[in-house]
């Protein structure tokens, strides 16, 4: 039991992971199983850019999905309008979520707890509402078609499905080797404070408001950049995009693999996926199959799959060696990182 | 050390902290009681910086700190703990105390990118730091032990820690005796005299008027937000206007 647990938890683990991510495109059944995992893996990097926020520092954003529309847009927006490649469009779309992230966030900040995720909501509302609006800008409710694929400078053609989905991977890895730098360095630290209060981490000489804005321009680059991955593949994208419905099942990915934890976005984002494929059939009844589970995870497993299986090993291991120091991290093994990072 | 001149502080009409003047000595032990209501927690988050005060200045260490923001008083060297003590429960002990000393470093998003020298001394620094404090407070065995897992009176010491390793001169303490046993009482009571023996100077708000009497070497009495009494714990016990606010005058169990 002891040995299965410590090597789910071990660096050996990810790179077992990532062994999988890079041959899947050789065992799996069709072309759209691996269509489906590259879009799997770009919720994902928007749900590690949601977990820095709301995992980490605590705050509940529900602009998440807007953000995401937002890089979507700015891809799609400047490849079609203004005839830029996508590269230095990609790289845009990064650059305009965090300089938006940046004003939404000196204000929404202000605002504490609840009234904090009523204004993003409202905020992510704002957004859906300008997208669709605004049709000199956006094109409205047509949406934008023949958005330029990423250049692959005569090497690759990422328009076919297997090498956009190692770019993807790419991305993904680097998402997470980040996230880990983070998670478990004094900027992840301060984030953590602020998670379990902000008179407490005031107190312990923690700017709030800088550390804030900080983990949410973070978020939003997230969002940003995996929104702009992500008109890159599907090359069309309309205001639907920015429905707070998606916000909801990027939310949904964080809590079913574990809130404020390294792994759990890539696990809830992996599990919700495959689950919703294999109970495609039933079309909407698909619900009666979602709605009972998160119920029930909700309420025995508030720390979702991730978090649960890290408290479970933490206790086990702190009641057999008592003399030894701890090492756990905020979100996973000590040496994740590094190890994650001689992998990408 | 801590100089305070006619602190005002008014919720609407209700004036919560009303024109108090005391000034607390450095390596002393500074009490402050009063019934409950009496504005002593207001007091605090005055003195911290966590609300600014209606009127009034607050000085230390002979600088006007007065409505700075509660992250610079922290970093100027006042620290505290809360009357519910809140921690990191999926976290160990000793990964709760390493964020305590990062007001003391610099460490930006840039070095955590890059994994910079700096950030990599920096951290090693903070938990040095952690450790230290663990020990100062007597926890270093149960450093890897998880805080969901530790007992009422261990959450006590492992605020303190968290305080101590911000590297203050005046600690804070609301109510730190509240809800543990006598004998425990005791025992933080010696941590609490083990802290000003380090050179650092302490003001605490508690009800257990044994621990106060046997601990303050001074003690400031407020009643609905005004002070009524300063003094020795001998002085205060005999003050006839403490007894009053605290128990009723004798016209009033007459009456």
């Amino acid at each position: 039991m002891d040995r299965i647990a410590n090597f789910f938890a071990s660096p050996a683990m990810k790179v077992v992971l990532l062994a999988f991510a890079l041959i899947f495109p050789l065992i799996a059944g069709s072309e759209y199983q691996i269509y489906v995992m590259a879009l799997a893996f770009i919720w994902a990097i928007a749900v590690y850019g949601l977990n820095i926020i709301t995992g980490f520092c605590g705050q509940l954003n529900l602009a998440h999905g807007g953000f995401f529309a937002i890089g979507a847009y700015v891809v799609a927006i400047l490849t079609v309008d203004h005839g830029w490649a996508f590269w230095p469009a990609f790289v845009a779309s990064g650059v305009f979520s965090a300089v938006f992230g940046f004003l939404v966030g000196i204000v929404s900040l202000r605002l504490k707890e609840h009234y904090f995720a009523i204004f993003t909501l409202c905020v992510g509302f704002i957004i859906y509402l300008l997208l669709d609006k605004w049709e000199a800008l956006t094109h409205g409710s047509l949406g934008i078609i023949n958005i330029a694929p990423p250049e692959g400078f005569g090497l690759i053609d990422f328009t076919r499905t297997i090498p956009f989905y190692y770019l993807v991977l790419f991305f993904l890895v680097l998402a997470i080797v980040l996230v880990s730098r983070i998670s478990s360095s004094l900027v992840g630290r301060t984030f953590l404070a602020i998670r379990i209060s902000d008179d407490l981490a005031q107190s312990l000489g923690i700017n709030l408001m800088r550390n804030k804005v900080l983990a949410f321009v973070l978020s939003t680059v997230y969002a940003g950049l995996a929104g702009g991955l992500y008109a890159g593949v599907v090359r069309f994208i309309g205001p639907a995009e920015a429905e707070v419905v998606h916000t909801f099942d990027i939310i949904t990915y964080l809590l079913v693999g574990g809130i404020g934890t390294l792994m759990g976005p890539l696990v809830g984002t992996m599990m919700i996926t495959w689950l919703t494929q294999a109970v495609q059939s039933f079309e909407e009844y698909r619900m009666i199959v979602f709605g009972p589970m998160l119920v029930l995870l909700v309420i025995f497993m508030p720390k979702g799959v991730v978090g649960t299986f890290l408290t479970w090993r933490g206790r086990r291991l702190a009641s057999k060696a008592p003399a030894k120091e701890g090492q756990t991290r905020v979100g996973d093994s000590a040496t994740s990182s590094k190890e994650a990072r001689d992998n990408a | 050390m801590l100089k305070i001149n006619n602190l005002t502080k008014r919720f609407g009409g209700l004036a919560a902290v009303n024109d108090v003047s005391v000034e607390f000595a450095a390596g002393q032990i500074n009490a402050i009681i009063g019934p409950n209501g009496a504005g002593k927690t207001t007091f605090f988050n005055l003195v911290a910086g966590a609300m600014p005060p209606t009127s009034g200045s607050i000085e230390f260490n002979g600088m006007d700190v007065t409505g700075m923001a509660p992250d610079r008083i922290a970093r100027l060297g006042i620290a505290r703990t809360f009357q519910t003590t809140k921690l990191f429960e999926q976290s160990t002990v000793l990964d709760n105390l390493i964020v305590g000393h990062r007001l003391r470093t610099q460490s930006r998003l840039w070095d955590v990118i890059i994994n910079s020298k700096r950030l990599r001394d920096e951290e090693k620094k903070c938990r040095a730091k952690a450790a230290e404090v663990l020990d100062f407070v007597g926890l270093s065995h149960i450093g890897h032990r998880y805080i969901a897992d530790t007992t009422q009176e261990e959450r006590k010491r492992v605020a303190f820690a968290l305080a101590m390793a911000t590297d203050p001169e005046l600690v804070l303490l609301d109510e730190p005796a509240g809800g543990i046993n006598p004998e425990e009482t005791e025992n933080l009571a010696a941590l609490i005299r083990k802290m000003v023996d380090h050179g650092i100077t302490v003001c605490l708000i508690e009800h257990k008027m044994d621990m106060i009497m046997s601990l303050a070497d001074k003690i400031m009495v407020l009643d609905h937000g005004e002070k009524i009494a300063e003094g020795t714990p001998e002085q205060i016990k005999t003050n006839p206007v403490v007894i009053e606010a605290y128990l009723g005058s004798e016209e009033d169990v007459e009456a």
